[in-house]
């Protein structure tokens, strides 16, 4: 025992020191990020967290980055969440709007402004619109689901502040919608972030529980980025309604992917991306009920576009393609979700009967199945994203990955800090084929049983010694 | 507007999936391809003269986006990926 007390210290103090140097050359991300995360949840706290980009998936892979080669193979693409490939009946819808119509669609005077206003005014109507079953005129084009859900908290929160300040979110959120709440918390509002439960979901009873005669608003994401989950918001629109809260809800990971009605799901504001429904990055759009009416500050005063609320130029090429990829994703919405549950149920079935101790994080019914997030139990995650070099994958989660903190999602669920270190997001869209979903889990599987040789833990759980009751350290 | 006979059908289904072949992406090439088959297969029971006509319309215009997709596609080639 003694022996092998000693090649377990030796082996786990390598990664460590291998770890302290890469934050070294990156000293300053790296600090920022762990301050980010550090930060306690329900307390007060000032606004540390803005140092994350929303869906800004690869800032934390700078350790290891390297442009390939010329003849080197690429990769395959198994990072979904992240952003989608741009689909090829997007751009071709796109293109025009960028070389010969080129008017701004504000121009009221010349043909160059009608031609753009139509299409962008298409692009809100028969495609924006339609696939969430709205009005035109609730749609606000934005630059993204981070803009839109940053106008809908903050929004919404100040312009009713004067009789109402108190936000209801909830610990899963994706940091952009967090962050916000914290700026206004700053500003004196108070924020409840409620805790979900161990498959992911919040509960309704808490919830119910938690709205007070001064909440303003609630925003619950539809579809989680990290573990897929999807929450219950038809439910919770009926509570909000019935208490005359406001019901705010991210959807960029669901949009297109899941069929979303607002008038039967009872949402007053939610947030779209393009770049997660095959359409251009940088465009995304807010829906804001007009009946009854939901009304917010602004965010940004100008030249009073989009009803006052988001004043600046529309690009009228993203808008056509926000548009496009909503029209293809409302028309492929039934092909696509079969396709990307018979792929995942492929994934999932492989690994999990050639690998044992394999967690999938997240209710397994309550979800959208394209987001897989399976935690390999004694494997370090990191270590296995990089061992698995010819998949773009991201562990759980993106923007905390380099803090070598466990996501805050997978933490919210109630994840064993082991087994959230040990997690990986499997993303599985449109594009992929039956071949990739193969090497993928091939790959795995043999790297995983590589990676748990090496082990210790492994080693030690193979000989039955129960990990939880070792004592590592004396501090 | 004359019914599309059964072997205009044939051909542009061809067409579709020789166009389709072409994308450099694979990703691309292998959705085309498996698109326009599970689309001719899903509408192969279809007789409405009217519906047939629209369907080979869109088709058509289909044919000329994804020549227009490959050939953009050809521009900017890259690497091929670890499964080709």
């Amino acid at each position: 025992m003694l022996s092998s007390g000693r090649t377990v210290s030796s082996r786990l103090l390598r990664p460590v020191t291998c770890l302290s140097l890469r934050l070294g050359s990156d000293g300053r991300a790296a600090s920022s990020l762990q301050k980010g995360t550090q930060q306690p949840r329900g307390g007060k706290k000032t606004a540390g967290l803005t140092a994350f980009g929303r869906k800004d998936e690869t800032s934390s892979k700078d350790m290891w980055k390297r442009e390939l080669e010329k003849d080197e193979l690429r990769p395959l693409y198994m990072d979904f969440q992240a952003t989608t490939p741009m689909d090829p009946r997007v751009l071709d819808a796109m293109l025009p709007y960028q070389v010969n119509y080129y008017g701004n669609p504000h121009s009221r005077t010349h043909a160059y402004g009608w031609e753009s206003e139509t299409a962008m005014e298409k692009a809100r109507k028969q495609q924006v619109a339609d696939l969430i079953g709205a009005d035109p005129r609730e749609i606000i084009f934005t630059s993204g689901a981070t803009e839109s859900n940053n106008m809908a908290i903050k929004g919404v929160a100040r312009f009713y502040q004067a009789k109402k300040r108190h936000v209801i979110t909830t610990q899963t959120e994706h940091k952009c919608v967090l962050d916000s709440c914290r700026v206004l918390e700053s500003e004196g509002f108070d924020v409840t972030y409620l805790p979900v439960q161990k498959n992911g979901l919040v509960d309704l009873e808490l919830l119910e529980a938690s709205i007070r005669p001064d909440t303003s608003l609630v925003s619950v994401m539809t579809v989680n980025n990290e573990i897929g989950v999807k929450q219950p918001i038809s439910e919770i629109g009926k509570i909000c309604r019935s208490k005359g809260v406001f019901l705010h809800t991210d959807g960029a990971q669901a949009i297109g992917k899941i069929p979303i009605n607002v008038s039967d799901w009872k949402i007053d504001l939610m947030s779209i991306s393009g770049h997660k429904i095959y359409g251009p990055k940088g465009v995304g759009a807010l829906y804001v009920r007009r009946r009854p009416r939901v009304r917010l500050e602004p965010l940004q005063n100008g030249g009073g576009q989009e009803r006052g609320l988001r004043s600046g130029t529309v690009p009228t090429p993203l808008a056509v393609g926000l548009g496009a990829a909503c029209s293809i994703a409302q028309q492929e919405l039934e092909y696509d979700h079969q396709r990307v549950s018979m792929l995942a149920n492929r994934l999932v079935q492989k690994i999990m009967s050639e690998i044992p101790d394999v967690i999938m994080n997240g209710d397994p019914y309550q979800r959208y199945p394209g987001c897989v997030n399976l935690s390999f139990a004694y494997v370090e995650g990191e270590s296995l994203l990089m061992a698995l070099k010819d998949v773009a994958l991201s562990s759980g989660s993106a923007c905390t990955s380099a803090s070598l903190e466990p996501s805050y999602v997978l933490r919210a669920i109630g994840a064993d800090e082991d087994l959230a270190h040990s997690s990986i997001r499997f993303g599985i869209g449109r594009f992929t084929t039956e071949e990739e979903v193969d090497y993928t889990a091939e790959k795995c599987i043999q790297q995983v049983q590589r990676l748990r040789e090496m082990s210790p833990l492994w080693e030690m759980v193979q000989e039955g010694i129960d990990l939880k009751s070792i004592k590592w350290t004396q501090h | 507007m004359a019914a599309s006979t059964r072997s205009q059908v044939i051909s542009l289904y061809r067409t579709m999936l020789r166009e389709s072949s072409k994308f450099p992406s694979y990703n691309y090439r292998t959705y085309a391809i498996r698109r326009v088959r599970d689309a001719f297969r899903a509408n192969r029971k279809v007789e409405d003269p009217k519906a047939v006509a629209r369907l080979m319309e869109e088709g058509r215009q289909a044919v000329s986006l994804i020549q227009r997709q490959v050939s953009i596609g050809k521009m900017y080639e890259t690497q091929k990926i670890v499964v080709e």
